[in-house]
């Protein structure tokens, strides 16, 4: 056994304790912590690379390809989420050093969760992603909305992996494992002695589905996601926005697709349903929105229909377009909750019409935002049409067409929210002409979302490759 | 004799006051109670389970205290959360704590 699989886990958790141990002792408490913790981030991305491939512990933890891609997916977004943050920490009145930690300590159990090859180790690492969000979601203590998000976020978590466990215990049950691939190998042996699996199966199905269904926040399970959005401080939002869904993804492709792919008749078509209302109603809602955290949110509920395009599909082309999509998603989405992070720590503004006039105020930022809108959209050469174009082909290969007929429809609805914001900034006007300005860190990732999105739409083939790979760790 | 589907009917049962508790309590303490419930009720499957149909192997049981563990950890952050609902709303009531509607 050799425990250096774990070291970037253990590397980022031992981090995240130095970041509050440094928290506690430190007197004055002028310099930010946030760029011992980007550092932190840096070095797990080194070990995550340099790792090797394996399993450890009989098993449940599983190194493989699939895991070292969403890993590095996680560390991003944990690198951008935290140098967006920088001056929204200054701000805070108490408990600066905290944020950092707890960002860290969430992203160590999503770690664990893309490797999770046991369903203990599954809800465990699941408990640890979402835990420390609940108190990120809360952190501005004495503002309403946040400590109202912190709570919605909580009720709804908790409902969510109670739901997720009885789907486990049903699992559980019918197999007398946890074990991934142990769960596997025990119902093809029944369902090929007896003919069939019984009902409990499905039932676990549901149970699991509804579970997960709350993480991804798919449309009957998406309540929570526009107050927790906007409640929430911005950071945590894009935080929540991309690494929380990555995170769904990556545990709904290790359980369904390691050991229920069999089955696939069983959960495929809940699936499809499922993302048809993701796309419809999330596209919908988000038209009527003049927040603009609410409808990145409501575009969120969307864009993970999409991806469910791919997990549809349930064939290895369909993985590594979900794997494809999910970095895509990362770069604008992440580029869009920056914008608006500068955005309002200069005008104390989310509403949309205030962006108005903003390509006179500051050309490069509307510029940037144009882009992420239109990436969002699908319009190439911008990485979301080639993400699109990997899931609806996908999706069509396995005959779909219904599903990428919505996909398409409300691709076409999608536009006009998107470029409302376009049309705010470029053909409004507004007394104001102060420019926006933003520190360095901020615009360093911002500029790290723009590249990720010209590079990923003009050659998708680099990340492509990786993506393929991660989808070679399943059998289909 | 109490067998298997004794455990699993009164785990279901468990379960669906759990659900029933958290759409119909108006007090953040009672949701976060009934949501204890639904944790319980897995428990029970997951020992039951662990009794009748692995006897030589303890994953279940494992698991229970594991889901115990993390409850416990989940309550405690709740309750904090609570705590600063109730400083800022005057009360934890969840009808008023409703300033975000779409």
């Amino acid at each position: 056994m050799t425990y250096q699989l774990l070291l970037p886990q253990i590397f980022l958790f031992l981090w995240a304790i130095l970041i509050f141990i440094i928290d506690f002792v430190r007197k004055e408490k002028k310099h930010n912590l946030a760029y011992v913790a980007l550092l932190g981030i840096v070095i797990t991305t080194v070990l995550v690379l340099t790792s090797q491939k394996g399993e450890l512990f009989g098993g449940m933890f599983q190194a493989d390809s699939f895991s070292a891609y969403f890993n590095l997916i996680f560390l991003l977004t944990g690198f951008l989420t935290i140098a967006s943050s920088v001056e929204f920490t200054q701000r805070l009145p108490s408990n600066k050093g905290e944020y950092f930690g707890l960002i860290l300590l969430s992203m160590v159990g999503m770690m664990f969760l893309a490797s999770a090859g046991d369903l203990l180790t599954l809800y465990v690492s699941l408990e640890l992603t979402t835990i420390p969000l609940f108190v990120l979601a809360s952190y501005r203590k004495d503002e309403f909305k946040s400590t109202e998000a912190g709570l919605k976020y909580l009720i709804l978590g908790g409902i969510s992996s109670a739901l997720l466990l009885f789907g486990i215990s049903l699992i559980y049950g019918l197999t007398g494992t946890t074990f991934l691939t142990e769960v596997r190998t025990t119902l093809i042996v029944r369902f090929l002695s007896t003919g069939n699996v019984g009902p409990a199966l499905v039932l676990g199905f549901i149970f699991m589905i509804a579970g997960f269904g709350f993480k991804l926040a798919l449309v009957p399970f998406h309540m929570w996601v526009p107050d927790v959005y906007e409640g929430a401080p911005t950071p945590i939002t894009a935080f929540l926005s991309v690494a929380s869904k990555a995170t769904g993804i990556a545990a709904f492709l290790r359980v369904f697709f390691h050991a229920f792919l069999i089955f696939q008749v069983d959960w495929v078509m809940l699936m499809a349903v499922l993302a048809a209302l993701a796309m419809i109603i999330g596209n919908i809602i988000a038209l009527l929105q003049t927040n603009i955290k609410r409808m990145l949110a409501y575009s969120s509920i969307a864009q993970i229909g999409y991806i469910l395009l791919g997990v549809v599909a349930a064939s290895s082309r369909g993985v590594s377009s979900v794997a494809f999509y999910t970095f895509v998603y990362l770069f604008a989405n992440m580029g869009a909750f920056i914008t608006a992070i500068a955005f309002s720590h200069k005008t104390g503004s989310d509403e949309i019409k205030d962006y108005a006039g903003l390509s006179r105020r500051s050309p490069a930022l509307a510029a940037m935002m144009a882009v992420f809108m239109l990436s969002l959209v699908g319009i190439p050469p911008l990485a979301g049409f080639m993400g699109k174009y990997y899931l609806f082909s996908a999706a069509i290969e396995q005959r779909y067409i219904w599903l990428v007929v919505i996909a398409i429809l409300t691709s076409v609805i999608s536009l006009y929210y998107y470029l409302n914001v376009v049309r705010q900034m470029y053909f409004q006007t507004s007394t104001e002409e102060s420019p926006i300005l933003m520190g360095a860190a901020l615009k360093t990732a911002l500029l790290i979302c723009v590249i990720g999105v010209l590079l990923l739409g003009i050659y998708p083939n680099i990340f492509l490759n990786f993506a393929n790979q991660a989808a070679m760790v399943f059998h289909y | 004799m109490v067998g298997l589907n004794h455990y699993l009917v009164l785990s279901t049962i468990l379960f669906c006051i759990g659900i029933f508790g958290v759409l119909t309590r108006r007090n953040a303490i009672g949701i976060l109670m009934s949501i204890e419930l639904m944790f319980n009720a897995v428990n029970i499957n997951f020992v039951a389970f662990s009794k009748f149909v692995t006897p030589t192997d303890f994953v279940g049981q494992i698991f229970a205290i594991f889901v115990i563990t993390i409850a416990a950890a989940e309550a405690t952050v709740g309750l904090a959360i609570v705590l600063l609902i109730y400083r800022n709303f005057k009360g934890i009531n969840v009808d008023n704590i409703n300033i975000m509607k779409w």
